[in-house]
């Protein structure tokens, strides 16, 4: 679309359609809206239920605070679109630039916006997932059904899993006075993520509220009662748990799949975009009529060395949301690069864990301020020399400084003292990450290599 | 004659408004003469340096060679421990947990959700009590009783000696606002008086209340046995009294504050009248325009700090000044309009980061409270001084008076 | 209806939603927010009131009648 006019039709008249109506689809069509596109807007989802907020589901649902089905996101602004809910896109085609539907509808569009996220990642044996009581958390209707479930009281839960949702779902039980036990493969919860001296003080929080933690033990399988109930689960250490609730929280698959074929670069790890949100196709070569946001999207960032990222993190999806609906609209110079620092949260057993930047690629932690031991603290990481992540325990107030220092790229460790260092804080130590040929579930950042192209990497569930 | 921005930033003459010498100071972001503060005046450099680990509020850090006009034993009684006003973590968040444990979430969330009855009942009295509405005194009959009365319920002070609290308050609060005609001496003995009585008198309570626990903050404060223990009866003099100083004068002049700024938008004045829910956004915009705190003198480097290109060192003084950064164009489009219809509204009127302020709340219900039943009640009002005579205190600025007249008061 | 939600990434925890309207937003430790996605009508000036106080302006409300628009199916 060159300065021909073209541009300024397309605004006024063109058709953008969006695949994944979730939180990055609806920010994604407020902005196109709010910019002044004013053609059709289709938006496609493959969940009956209109955009909703997932955070919810693993704290305020599972306690009983809020009903999964009363979790819809509150809209900016009406943005006047085709809704065609509960009916999945099945393939594309981008030479006709038409999405197929489940449904055997097809859906034209001059600039298509993939928002599809990701799934949760089921447990690999497909009878015993069946089994009733087996439970994974990623949707609305998981929530829903989990939720009731544990409000009939269940004798115990297990979780599989301890990365974050894992843990807040360990959570949520023991603050309904349920008994859980909890299953981790690594060495401690949230390993991946933010490594084993944090995992360290993760762990400790889950037996101060009561939860049976396993580390270092794998469940080889589920076992059923003669009613089909789910009654037991064997672990790798020759033990068994007996649960009447098992939650499979091991992590996330991308929602690609339908995307077969079709000649974009997207696999199991996502799609590779351009850091405008500009999908790539297989030959490396940036589209300019699709683009991808959210979950599934692994964009090229400049702060880690321009290394595709995945991020699942709710942040992460309304800024890509906003660059990709801008850039759609917007001739080439125009164009705007997704550059924010990584960031997330998670609350689990009262405290408030936030995380800036990528603490996973970190090899050193530093416990800048605050106490491991009072569980309340901020960790800086570092990698090569330099400041790449930073953790908060409930300290949220002063992440904005560990921010900067990361944008900026400042030395690790810091020289300068800070308030409220303490004796533990005097030196940096290993950050304690697993074996990174070791697959987890757990890093909330990824990295998946400098190809764009790159389908090689393929996960291979432990379990 | 020209002054240094400092000086004219304490000059009373300045008093009134303040906000050109800000716009001089804002074209040097960092300004610093001789062995001066660290005078901070834009908006991203003030909120970044307030979530700085390296910046401490413990007077202790401070160089000696530093020489800062509004340094030095004043506002509270050295006798007592500082209070966490004052403190740097760990000690800062102890304290401040320990007190917040019995004002707000998550162990008394309805604390000051639960006061709303009873501020609307004292703002309610205090204007029915204006008496002529030819000649008010918006100051003396309204601002200043209003927060005593709260903090007084607050606290649970028998109603039987508010009235010795508000005098011991106003003494404290006029040492405060040194009158350059007055007797340094007798100012300064006058206070020391007010300030033993006061802690006499909440000794007194506080142990009272350890024999007599109410549901009163300060029976909770007593008697509290939490995951951080118990207050000293010191720390809890020093608490009691952070409470009070700290939340009795910003409140005074956030309220005369906003009623003087109404008076002058009449056109904003009309509207809350027609929709007392316009309070609230009218109140965060007074945080911004005309903040009742307009700079946080008393913070210090822990380490040499860059900031916009000037390299602050080790142990220097620093002046943060929020009211400054408040009307950084940087910041807010049009910043010098009051303009309570503005979307993009994070001030810095509450401070922000680990220090900021702990009655906002209460601050925010009480000056909504009140402004929205002024505009209600008073018939036609109108100012009969503009400006109005100020307080000479530079950092919790404010009028002393404030000379309305009204045509009626309704019911 | 009023649908709520917060951006917790902003969110440090000053907790002055949960002060002002403690039905719909609570603290829950010290620092983590825990709030309800729907509050009922009748809480739309506490939350509004809530919503503006926040010092980090994190807290979305509703502001259009989306149900209206948000059907399901084909159209």
């Amino acid at each position: 679309m060159l300065g021909d006019g073209s541009l300024e039709r397309f605004r006024r008249e063109g058709r953008i359609v969006v695949v994944g109506a979730s939180l990055a689809g609806l920010r994604a069509a407020e902005t196109l809206r709010d910019q002044g596109f004013a053609g059709s807007l289709t938006m496609i989802g493959a969940e009956p239920h209109e955009p909703y907020d997932r955070p919810p589901l693993s704290k305020q649902v599972l306690l009983g605070r809020a009903s999964a089905d009363r979790t819809a996101l509150p809209r900016r602004r009406s943005v006047d679109a085709n809704w065609r809910l509960g009916v999945p896109a099945t393939g594309l085609d981008m030479a006709a630039k038409r999405v197929r539907l489940a449904d055997g509808d097809e859906v034209p569009y001059d600039r298509l916006l993939i928002s599809t996220g990701v799934r949760s990642r089921p447990w690999p044996h497909e009878d015993q997932a069946e089994l009733d009581g087996v439970f994974v958390l990623r949707t609305r209707d998981d929530g829903a059904a989990l939720a009731r479930r544990l409000a009939e009281g269940p004798r115990r839960v297990l979780v599989i899993g301890a990365g974050f949702t894992g843990s807040e779902i360990a959570s949520a039980c023991c603050e309904r006075g349920l008994a859980v036990t909890v299953a981790e493969r690594g060495a401690s919860p949230l390993v991946g993520a933010l490594g084993g001296v944090v995992g360290a003080v993760a762990a400790e929080l889950q037996r101060e509220h009561g939860v049976d933690l396993r580390c270092g033990v794998m469940v080889t399988a589920l076992e059923g009662d003669a009613s089909g109930r789910v009654r037991a689960a064997q672990l790798s250490d020759g033990s068994t748990v007996e649960a009447d609730v098992v939650i499979v929280s091991l992590g996330a698959t991308r929602n690609t799949e339908w995307l077969a074929g079709s000649g974009l670069a997207a696999g199991p790890r996502g799609i590779a975009c351009d850091a405008g949100c500009r999908a790539f196709d297989i030959r490396g070569i940036v589209t300019d009529d699709v683009y991808a946001a959210g979950d599934v999207a692994r964009c090229p960032h400049p702060l880690f060395g321009y290394q595709f990222l995945s991020l699942e993190h709710w942040g992460n999806a309304v800024s890509q949301a906003g660059i990709a609906a801008h850039n759609m609209l917007s001739e080439s110079t125009d164009r705007l690069p997704h550059m924010d620092v990584p960031a997330f949260w998670s609350a689990q057993f009262g405290v408030n864990i936030k995380s800036v930047g990528a603490p996973s690629l970190g090899t050193e932690i530093l416990v800048a301020q605050g106490s491991l031991k009072e569980h309340r603290f901020v960790g800086v990481y570092g990698y090569q020399g330099r400041v790449i992540g930073a953790v908060a325990f409930d300290q949220a107030r002063w992440l904005p400084f560990y921010q900067e220092l990361i944008e900026r790229t400042a030395p690790f460790p810091p020289p300068f003292p800070t308030v409220d260092r303490r004796s533990d804080g005097q030196r940096p130590v290993d950050a304690d990450f697993p074996d990174p040929s070791v697959p987890t579930h757990g890093p909330t950042v990824t990295l998946s290599g400098y190809s764009p192209a790159d389908r090689r990497m393929t996960f291979t569930p432990a379990h | 004659m020209t002054q240094s921005p400092l000086h004219r930033i304490l000059d009373f003459a300045n008093r009134a408004d303040p906000y050109p010498v800000y716009e001089e100071l804002r074209k040097t972001p960092v300004y610093h003469e001789d062995d001066g503060p660290y005078v901070i005046s834009t908006y991203y450099e003030i909120r970044s340096l307030l979530h700085d680990p390296r910046i401490s509020s413990d007077a202790r850090n401070l160089s000696s060679a530093t020489r800062d006009p509004l340094a030095g034993p004043d506002q509270e009684d050295m006798a007592l421990p500082p209070s966490f006003l004052r403190l740097d973590p760990p000690e800062h968040d102890r304290l401040r947990r320990m007190t917040n444990r019995h004002f707000g979430p998550p162990h008394s969330p309805h604390r000051v959700d639960g006061m709303r009855a009873e501020l609307h009942g004292i703002v309610s009295g205090l204007v029915d009590g204006i008496g002529d509405p030819g000649r008010i005194d918006l100051v003396e009959q309204f601002s200043y009783p209003f927060p005593v009365t709260v903090i007084c319920r607050l606290l649970g002070v028998p109603r039987e000696d508010e009235a010795r609290f508000h005098t011991w308050a106003d003494t404290i609060a006029a040492s405060l606002d040194p009158d350059p005609d007055a007797d340094p001496a007798e100012r300064g003995r006058g206070a020391h008086d007010a300030r033993t009585q006061l802690g006499m008198y909440l000794a007194g309570l506080i142990e009272e209340r350890r024999r007599n626990p109410g549901d009163d903050m300060l029976s909770e404060l007593a008697t509290a046995k939490g995951p951080d223990g118990t207050m000293s009866t010191m720390e809890l003099l020093s608490t009691a009294a952070l409470l009070l100083i700290a939340g009795h004068e910003t409140t005074v002049n956030l309220v005369t504050n906003g009623m003087l700024t109404l008076l002058r938008h009449p056109e904003v004045l009309q509207r809350l009248r027609a929709d007392p829910r316009l309070a609230v956004p009218v109140v965060e915009e007074l945080l911004r325009f005309e903040p009742p705190v307009q700079l946080l003198p008393q913070r210090t480097t822990l380490a040499d700090v860059e900031v916009h290109g000037v390299n602050i060192p080790k142990g220097a003084s620093l002046w943060l000044v929020l009211a400054s950064g408040n009307r950084d164009p940087r910041r807010f489009g049009d910043p010098d309009r009051f303009d309570p219809d503005r979307e993009d509204i994070q001030h810095l009127g509450f401070g922000s980061g680990i220090h900021s302020c702990f009655g906002a709340p209460l601050a925010r219900l009480e000056a909504q409270l009140a402004l929205s039943e002024l505009a209600r009640r008073l018939e036609n009002p109108r100012l009969l001084e503009d400006p109005p005579p100020y307080r000479r205190n530079a950092v919790l600025r404010g009028p002393r008076h404030l000379h309305i007249a009204c045509d009626g008061i309704r019911a | 209806m009023l649908r709520i939600a917060v951006d917790l990434n902003r969110c440090q925890g000053y907790a002055q939603c949960a002060f002002l309207a403690p039905e719909v937003f609570a603290m829950h430790g010290e620092e983590s927010l825990l709030y309800s996605p729907e509050a009922d009508e009748e809480q739309r000036e506490k939350v509004m009131q809530a919503a503006a106080a926040c010092p980090v302006q994190a807290i979305l409300v509703d502001t259009v009648d989306a149900p209206a628009e948000a059907v399901s199916g084909a159209r």
